[in-house]
């Protein structure tokens, strides 16, 4: 990926989980009502948010990110019912963990984004670019070749 | 603790003779005098050489799951699993509570002889002891009282130690000395429960951010990926583990730093709900890495954020299969708008 953005200075670039039925509509949403917003994620869409997997965010921290947004439907609208209740459990103790041993905590973070919140996730696309910014590269989990 | 020993061996020779175990996993002297040896006892006869003292820090649930792993059997000719005897300190028999419930052994085919426990003695910290007082770390015989351990060098010097320093950090912390729901419990003295608080974990976790990622890079950066770790730990059990599946490959295979932390930071997270904070992965650490300060934190959050603690009830359910609909969500990031 291109570390310079268009204005010439570094850009944060930040891998986004999506679930398909919620955040990838929210996403695809604010796409359509032509709501601006860092050009800074990389949307990887995923069944629900039940499915991440705590390696995929530590890989994508490996892979450079600068910052890692997983976003689910809102607890209570889950298409399976329960994934992303389950999921919450898991992103708790991932955020603690991470926190812990010394990982800034705004570089991984979580949030609820429904189909019909286009500007919710234009805003928070905003915010996790700007906390990636505040905290410039990320480098401690990234892999150097 | 000459009692306690005498007491297992009875008892591992009464199940025997009346045929009720085909197996019995307990410790015996090791070579050396520093650690007691697990040992696999299949007859009455094989029983005499049982032993129970303050060097018995294993955690022998580590060998259940392999125990009860077979190939799918044909219907109606299933081969019978074995009836297994473990001598089980709590922190055992908390790791076994956490392999029954996950269905990694069946509860009827365990007899669990409970022992109720003053904490083990570390050997790293009798070590630096014997260093200190003689010069080599050497032991021919170790021999214990009450409140000493008295360790004797191959020129037979007998240097005397008080017990309780030298005890594993991890029991110091151990809020569950005496086991419970064991089929037999041997009497024997135990420490009091420890209270839980300030702990490893929270003495570490009040370091500023900085430090602690300093800390952690460099406790790691020692790591040789040699997995001992996860081997000893009695809940890694998986057959086929994320750091060495190549599809996908997950991490890299060399003791490359990034792949390293990652390997311990998931596999730390794996153990949520089921680390019992029995420290065998810091023992097994042939590094000397001090896991504890992370490892812990896990324990600690499941134990604060779900109320859960890996226990010695077979019927709570382990608290990632489950939820809460009011579980906190106090970590999810609200944008400005919207």
């Amino acid at each position: 990926m291109n570390e310079q953005g268009m204005s010439g200075g570094w850009q944060p670039r930040i891998v986004a989980f999506l679930c398909n039925w919620c955040s990838y509509a929210g996403a695809d949403l604010a796409g359509v009502s032509r709501m601006q917003y860092p050009p800074s994620i990389r949307v990887i869409r995923v069944p629900c948010s039940g499915r991440i997997n705590p390696l995929f965010i530590v890989s994508a921290l490996q892979s450079g990110a600068d910052g890692v947004l997983v976003s689910g439907c809102h607890p209570g609208d889950c298409h399976y019912l329960s994934g992303n209740l389950v999921a919450r459990r898991k992103f708790a103790l991932v955020k603690n963990l991470l926190a812990h041993v010394g990982i800034e905590p705004e570089r991984v973070q979580f949030s609820w984004v429904s189909a019909s919140e286009g500007a919710r996730f234009a805003s928070l696309v905003e915010k996790v670019t700007e906390d990636a910014r505040k905290l410039g590269p990320q480098r401690k989990l990234a892999k150097v070749l | 603790m000459a009692g306690v020993a005498e007491d297992i061996r009875r008892l591992a020779g009464e199940l025997f003779q009346a045929g009720k175990i085909d197996l019995l996993i307990g410790f015996e002297q090791g070579t050396g005098s520093y650690r007691a040896r697990p040992v696999f006892v299949e007859s009455a006869a094989g029983a005499e050489g049982l032993t129970w003292d303050s060097t018995c820090s294993s955690n022998l649930a580590v060998y259940l799951p392999s125990l009860f792993r077979r190939e799918p059997q044909k219907k109606g000719a299933e081969r019978a699993l074995p009836r297994v005897a473990v001598v089980a300190k709590a922190c055992d028999m908390r790791s076994l509570v956490a392999l029954i419930k996950e269905k990694q052994a069946p509860r009827e085919n365990l007899f669990i002889i409970g022992i109720p426990c003053r904490g083990m003695v570390d050997e790293r910290k009798l070590a630096a002891e014997m260093e200190k007082a003689t010069g080599r770390v050497d032991v021919t015989d170790l021999s214990e009282s009450e409140d000493s351990i008295c360790a004797t060098t191959p020129d037979g010097r007998k240097v005397e130690m008080a017990r309780e320093p030298l005890v594993q950090d991890a029991c110091r912390e151990c809020r569950f000395p005496v086991p419970q729901g064991a089929d037999a419990t041997v009497a024997a003295p135990s420490r009091p429960p420890a209270n839980g608080d300030d702990g490893a974990v929270l003495q570490f976790s009040r370091r500023a951010d900085e430090e602690r990622w300093k800390s952690f890079e460099e406790e790691i950066s020692r790591c040789i990926r040699c997995y001992a770790c996860r081997q000893a730990c009695p809940t890694c059990y998986c057959t086929e583990c994320f750091a060495e599946t190549n599809r996908p490959a997950w991490i890299g295979a060399t003791a490359e730093i990034t792949d390293t932390m990652i390997f311990h930071i998931i596999r730390i997270f794996h153990q949520a709900g089921r680390c019992v904070e029995c420290d065998a992965c810091v023992r097994a650490c042939p590094m000397g890495i001090d896991l504890r300060p992370f490892a812990g934190k896990i324990a600690l959050d499941v134990r604060e954020m779900f109320g859960f603690t890996p226990g010695f009830d077979l019927e709570s359910p382990p608290p990632l299969i489950t939820f809460k609909d009011d579980d906190r969500q106090d970590f999810i990031t609200e944008p400005h708008r919207g």
